[in-house]
């Protein structure tokens, strides 16, 4: 499908998993992608119409630079992804708090940071779609729902499920033509979970998912896909939940 | 939207109304051929067929149908639905009784039927058969003068919850998914602000529509093919995770 012809993404985290995936599904339907990430881009094949910049998604000053850098390359920005994650687990009465701030502030902080930062272009932008601009802020089932040791990273992403539904409720009472969505992956075959699932931990995301398997990270990208084309125009502070039928239960 | 759905079979319960309607045209766009039943025969499918969903006998009938000319079914559309508005001191066990089978009762005759058509798909369809139940924002919270409606709607999110963790325990390869639109621009919803009129709630049409827009952060309703495309979604291969969900089309109304 093409939907998205003419239109650019920023997509943070977005050399590796779920985002990586994400910038190849934008880049399929028609989008410019300015991919963000810690890493470097390395040469990674992701074609003309990309552009990379190295972003600390919990660095204000770097979020500047990087929405300057996307003005500049782009003039424009249609679709923020805000992907970019790390994990939070660990026994709550002996996790460190400089642990705790590292997880909120690149899955908390971050998502604040993406928003307060693009929205000014990203309302400009919005203008020329039908179904305006689209903010994706990616949250988690284990926003939903909680597991025993994962402390850090439920907060941290059941906070992104609100401060979603916030900015949604504010964009839309200020007649700011931008969407903005939350979408809860359940357990997806990245790799960073892979390399940091021993064999048990895998079995229990797969026998714990309905469907008896982990998703691959583009059936996640097709979902944020969606979210970002005029196809879901009447939808804002929604949360799209794409877990095989883990929260069903 | 366009493409993605070609060689798709497709059935759509309530093709006459707006959001059925907008549904069907949808899934024809995408390249589907598209079975649509109303009570009264609708015009915009493939094939269109009179249909009462909470007749069992008449489920049987159109299940044969299927199978005769298709074989198999890829999606399930269950968007046949009433809204009774009445208080509760004044809802009849009749029309409760009403409300429950269009909206309920059918659920569950309409997937016993095609179950054995979705089941061939599923064997074959990437990312499985997809069953797309519509329920709505009054099955995620309560309204004055709908308990009827909201209890109805739901009752079909979590029957599709049920239904969705019930086939992929059984290895069926079907996807099974709950939508919830807000208010959405169909002749349902002229009558249910005519009813709140009726019911006094309101004193006339424009004070009704007024409160009722502002209950929509987004600051209008939707539009019936804005469903559509979400339905659209769930059918497709695009939503090959998602089982058990739901998909909330209502413009911010559930968000505060």
């Amino acid at each position: 499908m093409i939907r998205l012809a003419g239109r650019v993404a920023l997509v943070t985290g977005g050399l590796r998993g779920i985002g990586r995936a994400t910038v190849e599904r934008l880049l399929e339907e028609g989008a410019s992608v300015m991919v963000a990430d810690l890493d470097a881009a390395g040469d990674d094949g992701l074609g003309p119409n990309t552009a990379y910049v190295r972003l600390d998604v919990g660095d204000e000053d770097q979020w500047r630079a990087a929405v300057e850098a996307i003005r500049a390359r782009f003039g424009r920005l249609d679709i923020l992804v805000a992907n970019a994650g790390i994990g939070g687990t660990g026994p709550i009465r002996t996790i460190a708090l400089e642990d705790w701030h590292r997880t909120l502030r690149v899955n908390l902080d971050g998502v604040f940071l993406a928003t307060k930062h693009c929205a000014d272009l990203m309302a400009e932008s919005g203008r020329d779609h039908r179904g305006g601009a689209s903010i994706i802020n990616i949250s988690s089932i284990m926003g939903l729902v909680a597991l025993a040791q994962a402390g850090p990273y439920n907060a941290s992403k059941g906070a992104v499920r609100l401060l979603t539904k916030s900015t949604a409720l504010e964009f839309a009472g200020a007649k700011l033509p931008i969407r903005v969505n939350s979408v809860h992956p359940g357990f997806v075959e990245t790799p960073l979970l892979m390399e940091t699932s021993n064999a048990d931990a895998l079995a229990f995301y797969t026998a714990g998912t309905p469907m008896g398997r982990m998703a691959q990270p583009s059936e996640i990208a097709a979902a944020i896909a969606f979210l970002a084309s005029d196809d879901a125009s009447f939808m804002t502070g929604s949360e799209l939940v794409v877990d095989g039928g883990w929260t069903a239960q | 939207m366009g493409g993605g759905m070609d060689g798709t079979v497709a059935l759509v319960t309530g093709a006459g109304g707006g959001i059925g309607r907008a549904t069907v045209e949808a899934l024809l766009a995408g390249g589907a051929e598209v079975i649509a039943t109303d009570l009264k025969a609708p015009s915009c499918g493939t094939l269109n067929l009179a249909q009462d969903v909470t007749d069992e006998a008449g489920w049987a009938q159109l299940a044969t149908v299927i199978q005769e000319r298709w074989g198999r079914l890829d999606c399930l559309v269950n968007n046949a639905g009433i809204a009774t508005v009445s208080t509760i001191e004044d809802n009849d066990l009749a029309s409760w009784r009403r409300q429950m089978g269009v909206n309920v009762d059918s659920m569950l005759l309409s997937c016993k039927a095609m179950l054995p058509l979705l089941r061939e798909s599923g064997k074959s369809r990437p990312g499985g058969a997809s069953v797309i139940n519509l329920s709505s924002v009054g099955g995620l919270g309560g309204a004055p003068f709908m308990a009827a409606y909201c209890t109805s709607k739901g009752a079909v999110r979590l029957f599709s919850k049920s239904a969705a963790i019930e086939f992929a325990v059984l290895k069926y390869n079907i996807r099974v998914n709950s939508v919830h639109p807000g208010g959405i621009e169909t002749a349902m919803m002229d009558d249910i602000i005519d009813a709140y009129v009726r019911l006094g709630v309101a004193p006339d049409r424009a004070t009704a529509r007024a409160a009722v827009d502002a209950q929509h952060p987004i600051g209008r309703w939707g539009k019936p093919e804005e469903v559509a495309s979400g339905i659209l979604y769930l059918c497709s291969t695009a939503s090959s995770f998602m089982t058990g969900s739901e998909l909330v089309i209502d413009g911010g109304f559930t968000a505060h």
